[in-house]
C-alpha cells in the first residue's frame, strides 16, 4: 500500500475546499451558504496542519487554532446579520435578499 | 469482600477495558510510544467520512441535515488532526468548532422558518454559473497537484505529542521575542472576539 504522505492530506483538503465553493455558490438556504464557508475553513486548516507536520514545526497548528477562532466569530456575527435580515423581510431565500439590484 | 476477590481474579479478556490493554500492549513497544497502526485504513476512512459529510452538506435539502453532516465532516477532520500529530488543533477544534460553533448554527436553524426552506428548491437561480466556476476551481487544483506532484519533500515525521500543548503554550503565550512568536496575535485574536460579540448582540436587539 502506498504510504500516507503529506500529498495525500492535500488532496482531500482540495475536495472540501471545492465541496465548500460548491456550496457556497449554488445553495439557495443563506444558512447553508454560512455552512459552506465553514467547510471551506476547515480545509485550510488541514491544509495547514499537514504543512505542519511535514515541515516539523508548530506554526500551521497556531494558525489553524485562529482559524478556528476567526470562523466562531464570524459564524456569529453572520448568523447575527441572518436573524436581523430575517426580522426584517422573512426570508432566508438568497434570490430574494436583493436590495442592492438596481 | 469474597465477590469482590472473584471479581478481581476475572479474565481481564472478558472486560472490554481488558481487551483494550491487550491490544494496545501488542502494538505499544517497550518504550511506552505508540506506533501508527493502519494508518491507510484509517486515513482512507477519515477523508471518506469527511469528504461525504460535505457532500451531504451541499446537497440536502433539509437544514438542520446539513448541520448534522457538518459536524461528521469536523469530527472526521478533527480526527485527521489526531493523524497528523496534531492532538491540541483536535481538541480545539471539537470542542469549539462542533460543539460551540454548530450549535449556534442549529439555534439560528431553529429560530429562522424552516418548514416552508425543506420544501424550496435546494439550488438558486444562477447554479449553472457556480457550478462552472467550483469546476474551473477543481481544475485549477488538479493542474497543481499533477505538476507540483514532485516538490514536496516525502518526509513524514513523527512528532512529539506529549508535549504538543506546552510546545503551543509557549508559542502563544511566551514571552514575545524569541519563544512566544504568537503572543501578539492571541492579544488581537482576543480583540477581534471581543468585537464579534459586540456585533452579534447589537445585530439581534430589536431597538438598538
Amino acid at each position: 500500500m502506498v504510504p500516507i504522505t503529506t500529498f495525500h492530506y492535500l488532496v482531500v483538503a482540495a475536495a472540501l475546499f471545492v465541496l465548500g465553493v460548491i456550496g457556497v455558490l449554488t445553495r439557495r438556504n443563506v444558512v447553508i451558504v454560512l455552512m459552506s464557508i465553514e467547510l471551506i475553513l476547515n480545509a485550510v486548516s488541514l491544509n495547514l496542519v499537514a504543512f505542519s507536520r511535514m515541515w516539523g514545526n508548530l506554526h500551521g497548528q497556531v494558525f489553524a487554532i485562529f482559524i478556528v477562532v476567526d470562523a466562531a466569530a464570524e459564524a456569529a456575527v453572520g448568523l447575527g446579520i441572518l436573524i436581523a435580515f430575517f426580522r426584517n423581510k422573512e426570508t432566508i431565500n438568497i434570490d430574494e435578499i436583493d436590495l442592492l439590484k438596481w | 469482600m469474597i465477590p469482590l476477590f472473584i471479581w478481581a481474579l476475572d479474565s481481564p479478556l472478558q472486560h472490554p477495558a481488558g481487551i483494550a490493554a491487550f491490544l494496545i500492549s501488542v502494538v505499544a513497544p517497550v518504550n511506552g510510544e505508540m506506533a501508527p497502526v493502519a494508518t491507510p485504513f484509517f486515513f482512507y476512512l477519515l477523508s471518506g467520512l469527511a469528504v461525504a459529510g460535505g457532500f451531504f452538506v451541499v446537497t440536502r435539502h433539509n437544514p438542520v441535515h446539513c448541520a448534522l453532516a457538518l459536524i461528521v465532516t469536523l469530527i472526521a477532520v478533527a480526527h485527521l488532526y489526531l493523524m497528523l500529530y496534531a492532538p491540541f488543533v483536535a481538541g480545539v477544534q471539537i470542542i469549539v468548532y462542533a460543539g460551540g460553533i454548530m450549535v449556534l448554527f442549529l439555534f439560528v436553524i431553529m429560530l429562522v422558518n424552516i418548514e416552508r426552506a425543506s420544501k424550496d428548491r435546494r439550488f438558486n437561480r444562477i447554479w449553472p454559473v457556480g457550478l462552472a466556476a467550483a469546476c474551473a476551481l477543481m481544475g485549477l487544483f488538479v493542474s497543481a497537484f499533477v505538476k507540483g506532484r514532485g516538490l514536496f519533500p516525502d518526509r513524514m515525521i513523527k512528532l512529539p505529542e506529549a508535549s504538543n500543548t506546552q510546545e503551543i503554550a509557549t508559542a502563544l503565550y511566551g514571552e514575545a521575542g524569541r519563544m512566544g512568536q504568537y503572543t501578539f496575535a492571541f492579544e488581537i485574536a482576543s480583540l477581534l472576539l471581543l468585537v464579534a460579540i459586540l456585533g452579534a448582540v447589537i445585530m439581534t436587539k430589536k431597538r438598538i
